[in-house]
């Protein structure tokens, strides 16, 4: 089975940040990708998060699985996008400069093609940042670091039970899976619908059944170690922040203050080059 | 089951680990390509009965970012907060229903699906697209169509595998009071 949050553990500067650092960061600088729709930005967050990743030690091989994915998921929303919307450049920019017509309403205009790009690049803004996160940090720092935000330390603690119990529940998900299967159950595409989701009751009850039973086990061992006595609690992963860690919070929250500030300058979160 | 906050601690844990594993492995495939059906909302619904509103809308939300995550595509906050949400309402639409001291029967199946349909219209049909308009700036008329065919097999879903998990749970669970003193 494929590591899930595909920790890569290879030292880089990225490594050596904090992980309630790195979160931080990571929050502001999707944050910012999201507030802006100013092309120039956009740009530096897509180039900088590109320099980020190759500054992180990572290659594109360590990903390349997460790439048909998100390839999809760009290129489906691109064209549900056009195929409902395709004045929605036009209204947003205020122009219209006609390139060439697919046939009925669905006409190709600079400012549609401009909006497009934008939203690409809202995409490489954000996910080669995402990456670097997940490959740069170990899971239980991550739920270390989620405290050390101000997040309350139980529902960090529900966060690092998830992280722990994922693989268990994927293994026993695969041999009840398996088990049914022996026993006849179709799961495949030659089955319909309704009976694919009748079949898939039948794994999942035996599996939520016993992760009941494992949340009664879970919580008596938690309780009798005296779980939630006190208000605070200490993380074996925390770390304290280091000047590394507070130049990269400063750097992503300039970066978000400028998402905030073009708005304002821009009269709005489009840049437009039409007018 | 007593509510001890130490349980609530580990059902949203182990909750979140399901809601994880059943919507990024367990995909059955629709015949609308690209999209598979989401059997986690079922699942979500099923424990929030027995855990409470702040288990469900702890559960969906953390599981749904755990999801976004390991695609790798960013977090989509849009979703992932109507997620939330719809854990958070079915958790106080859904008080009556004493599935704990193990009883389901027909009218808490009504009580269950008429529930859900209302929180998952809430979500889906109301705060996911707003957000999604408010945050990416999409096309409206986009972004809903998405959402309702998005809800709408969550709602199919939820009522088949959320009433599926309810009975069963009740019927492997002894009743309250189905116990007699023998005299």
């Amino acid at each position: 089975m494929r590591p899930l949050f595909n920790y890569i553990d290879r030292p880089s500067p990225v490594h050596r940040l904090t992980g309630a650092a790195k979160l931080v960061s990571m929050l502001l600088w999707t944050l910012a990708a999201m507030t802006t729709y100013d092309t120039r930005l956009l740009a530096l967050l897509a180039v900088g998060g590109v320099a980020l990743f190759a500054a992180a030690r990572l290659r594109i091989a360590d990903v390349s699985f997460l790439f048909g994915f998100i390839l999809v998921f760009m290129v489906l929303n691109n064209l549900l996008v056009f195929l409902f919307a395709p004045e929605h450049g036009v209204s947003i920019y205020g122009t219209r400069h006609v390139l060439f017509s697919l046939g009925g309403r669905w006409v190709v205009t600079k400012e549609q093609l401009f909006y497009h790009l934008n939203l690409l690049l809202k995409y490489c803004a954000m996910i080669p940042v995402v990456m670097a996160f997940i490959c740069t940090t170990q899971p239980s720092e991550f739920a270390a670091s989620l405290n050390r935000i101000g997040v309350k330390y139980t529902v960090a603690y529900s966060v690092a039970l998830a992280l722990r119990y994922i693989p268990d529940v994927q293994r026993d998900y695969h041999e009840i899976s398996q088990a049914q299967q022996a026993r006849g159950i179709e799961m495949s595409r030659k089955e319909s619908l309704i009976k694919r989701l009748k079949s898939a009751s039948a794994i999942l009850i035996p599996l939520i059944l016993s992760s009941m039973d494992r949340i009664e086990v879970i919580s008596n061992a938690m309780e009798l170690r005296g779980f939630g006595k006190n208000k605070k609690r200490s993380w074996y992963m925390a770390r304290p922040f280091t000047a590394g860690d507070v130049l990269a919070m400063i750097l992503c929250a300039l970066l978000f203050a400028a998402a905030l500030i073009l708005n304002r300058l821009n009269g709005g979160r489009f840049y437009n080059p039409f007018v | 089951m007593k509510k001890s906050p130490i349980v609530t601690v580990v059902a949203i844990g182990i909750g979140a680990a399901l809601f994880f594993v059943l919507g990024r492995f367990v995909a059955i495939p629709s015949p609308v390509p690209n999209t598979n059906i989401a059997l986690q909302y079922g699942l979500c619904a099923f424990m929030t009965v027995l855990f409470g509103p702040v288990a469900g809308a702890l559960i969906a939300f953390i599981g749904h970012t755990l999801i976004d995550f390991s695609y790798g595509w960013g977090i989509w906050w849009s979703w992932v907060i109507a997620s939330g949400v719809f854990g958070l309402l079915f958790g106080f639409a859904s008080k009556k229903i004493k599935l704990a001291d193990g009883e389901f029967g027909k009218k808490d199946i009504l009580r269950f699906n008429i529930a859900q349909l209302c929180c998952h219209l809430v979500a889906w049909g109301l705060v996911a697209p707003t957000l999604d308009v408010l945050m990416f700036a999409e096309p409206a008329n986009k972004v809903y169509l998405q959402c309702l065919v998005g809800g709408i097999s969550n709602i199919v879903t939820t009522a088949i595998v959320g009433t599926l998990l309810c009975l069963a749970y009740a019927k492997a669970k002894p009743g309250k009071g189905s116990l007699k003193e023998e005299k």
